[in-house]
């Protein structure tokens, strides 16, 4: 693991680079390396598997963090690859021609973050919402609740509950604050 | 921001299917004719309320309907893990003529077995529309009653009552198939006192059913009902 | 001319009995294959509970003249099966319309019901039910065939095409059964009924958790209610069919029951300890095992 990371170093720009476990690394690349990086990782090093791309929302950076985990089945290795792209443009390299089925997470992206990957197949038809006309519903500013409330008529007398409040007056009533 | 999703463009012709579409055609014999496959290829006469004709006659077949209770085996949430348990001789729900049927023609009842997404409602109101009255909803777990724990999610519904009429509600999250069989029992109760009458009830209030499930599903690309 | 009609009157009893045996059937056999899964299983009166609610819903939708006709076809099917078949040996009334050369008649109704059923279940325009029709008829034309096989060979055995002869022929005693006298094409007849009832392992073609439902998806309501009549009647028939051309006959109501249920018991008591088999699983069996014994059975009477 330790001689892959030395090895990726030289040749990318990487920084934090995160240990999760013995066998399981994250590091941070820039965007325009990133798919590079991971054909290096696919081709040389021998991660032939995808395990997921899944993307973060970091609305008070105004920036997308986007996550690719690959696995190595012969040395039974992990790597996360993090990059940040502006939240703004929210455009990214498609990695469709390295694995057929990333293209389906990059649908999947651009329905729920709005997250475009030029170039991937079928990445603007409708993947789960059919015909969703609102801002995606996976930014942190789309208000789920609200859309909920007005879409979904809501049962009236419904109430919730904090739940710590609830369980402590519920199993300990006699205890005092 | 809405035009992040490109979907806005050209409502109607971008969720009609190609074959779908309005389109011209010239026949083998040189004649142009234009066919709308949504108008030829599909019937979108409006349901008409069936009134029971002889009360005494009514009665009777009342109970061979309550005890022959086909149900659609078509599963939407979580509760459909609680339905094939039925089927095993702890519960054996044959004993109460309940039997599982593929096909939405012949069934009568539709289990609403949990959660509902807004795709999947597409789907459950085009098989529940296709089954032949008098038929009956049987809705499970909290879900379908107030959102249940999903009651703020972006894409599911929180009442089932307002896209189709719903006869028995099994409350829990998730209902035991022994809760699953009261239901039924209880249904055939319904069903005996003459009060399930869901598939009238549906064709009395279809323009606000219709209105409701159109609220929600944006990309409606079938005809208004599917017979 | 009251003959006639007195014999039409009887014929009438006769399919009302033979409607609602295999009725009673029908649940019976539902009731043990329960048993042997270890649950009670349906109540023995839900067929008939059934087919009101079938006749009585109050809608039905349909999708062309064949659609009407399809179920009309296979309820003529079963019933001219019926009509040509002699239930009691001996009876001057419940030997319905069987003349000399019924055999053939009946070999032919067996398929007319299904093709008339492929017509309409096509014109319902599923994709399922087309899928269904041509499993349904690929199993069936080999089903059919070591069927034929020993039809034929019973024919050369006695030297007659009718039904009541040959039922004449194994009068006097157990061992005038064909069962004795010709084993290799009872064996051929009674492999190619496991076909015939579409039982396990032979019914993908109906089997609900398959494709669904097969060739009647698109059935509902009255339509499907004429079908299930149908094949209450038709299981009755085929039984009664097997009883007279193999096993001896009946010579009264009570020997008709009891046989007709052994007949069709065969099926079911295959059909719980074997697996479904897949389409072109079951078209090779059939080609296999029962088709060389029919062919024995001929060859041994030529």
């Amino acid at each position: 693991m330790k001689s892959i990371i030395n090895d990726i170093k030289t040749r990318f720009e990487i920084s934090d680079i995160v240990k999760q476990r013995d066998n399981f690394n994250f590091l941070t690349c820039k965007k325009e390396q990133t798919v590079s990086l991971i054909t290096h990782l696919k081709n040389i090093e021998g991660f032939s598997h995808f395990v997921l791309l899944t993307a973060v929302d970091w609305i008070e950076e105004g920036k997308f963090q986007l996550t690719y985990i690959l696995n190595n089945p012969d040395k039974k290795i992990d790597i996360g690859i993090r990059t940040f792209i502006e939240r703004e443009t929210a455009t990214m390299d498609s990695a469709h021609h390295l694995w057929e089925h990333v293209a389906t997470y990059q649908r999947e992206l651009k329905e729920m973050f709005g997250i475009d990957f030029p170039g991937s197949p079928r990445v603007d038809e409708s993947f789960i919402l059919e015909g969703w006309d609102d801002i995606p519903p996976y930014r942190r500013d789309f208000d789920t609740k609200k859309y909920s409330e007005e879409t979904f008529f809501p049962r009236e007398g419904r109430t919730t509950n904090d739940p710590t409040e609830y369980m402590k007056k519920k199993l300990y009533p006699d205890e005092e604050k | 921001m809405s035009d992040i999703n490109n979907n806005t463009n050209n409502k109607e012709d971008k969720f009609l299917a190609e074959e779908n579409k309005k389109r011209t055609v010239i026949g083998p014999d040189g004649i142009e004719f234009e066919i709308d496959p949504l108008k030829d290829y599909f019937c979108d006469q409006k349901p008409e309320v069936r009134d029971p004709k002889n009360k005494v006659v009514e009665k009777f077949i009342n109970w061979a309907r309550a005890e022959s209770l086909w149900v659609l085996g078509f599963g939407t949430g979580c509760g459909s893990i609680e339905i094939p348990p039925l089927l095993t001789p702890r519960f054996d729900a044959a004993r109460f003529g309940v039997q599982m049927r593929a096909t939405p023609r012949q069934s009568s009842v539709i289990i609403i077995s949990g959660y509902l997404a807004v795709k999947t409602l597409k789907r459950v109101i085009r098989s529940y529309e296709q089954m032949q009255s008098p038929k009956y909803v049987l809705a499970l777990g909290s879900c379908t009653i107030n959102g249940g724990m999903y009651y703020d999610s972006y894409n599911t519904i929180n009442r089932l009552d307002y896209y189709m009429p719903v006869d028995v509600y099994v409350a829990g999250c998730m209902p035991r198939p022994e809760a699953l069989l009261a239901g039924f029992n209880k249904l055939k109760e319904r069903i005996k006192a003459g009060r399930a009458e869901g598939a009238n009830e549906y064709a009395e209030k279809f323009d606000w059913y219709k209105a409701n499930q159109k609220k929600i599903i944006k990309d409606w690309n079938m005809p208004d009902y599917n017979w | 001319m009251d003959n006639i009609i007195l014999k039409l009157l009887f014929t009438l009893l006769g399919l009302f009995i033979v409607l609602n045996w295999g009725l009673l059937m029908s649940a019976i056999m539902q009731k043990i294959v329960a048993r042997v899964a270890g649950r009670h299983g349906i109540p023995f009166y839900q067929p008939w509970i059934d087919l009101i609610k079938l006749y009585t819903k109050r809608t039905a939708i349909t999708h062309g003249i064949m659609f009407y006709l399809g179920p009309v076809f296979r309820l003529g099917g079963g019933v001219g099966m019926f009509l040509f078949i002699p239930l009691i040996y001996g009876s001057e009334y419940f030997t319905n319309f069987s003349w000399s050369g019924d055999l053939i008649l009946i070999l032919y109704f067996q398929f007319f019901g299904m093709l008339g059923m492929a017509l309409g279940a096509g014109e319902g325009g599923h994709p399922n039910s087309v899928i269904g029709i041509s499993r349904g008829l690929a199993q069936f034309t080999t089903v059919e065939v070591p069927m034929t096989l020993a039809v034929i060979s019973i024919a050369v055995q006695y030297q007659t095409l009718s039904i009541t002869e040959i039922v004449a022929a194994q009068q006097g005693g157990i061992l005038n059964w064909t069962l004795f006298t010709n084993p290799l094409a009872t064996a051929a007849a009674m492999l190619s009924l496991l076909g015939a009832f579409r039982h396990a392992p032979f019914n993908l073609v109906k089997a609900p958790n398959e494709i669904p439902i097969g060739p009647p998806t698109e059935y509902h309501s009255s339509f499907l209610g004429v079908l299930r009549t149908n094949n209450a009647i038709l299981h009755v028939i085929e039984a009664v069919l097997f009883m007279n051309l193999f096993f001896g006959g009946a010579t009264n109501w009570f020997e008709l029951i009891l046989k007709s249920f052994l007949i069709y018991f065969w099926s079911v008591f295959v059909g719980v300890v074997f697996p479904r088999f897949r389409i072109e699983q079951s078209v090779a069996w059939f080609l296999k095992v029962p088709l060389v014994i029919g062919i024995l059975a001929i060859i041994i009477f030529i």
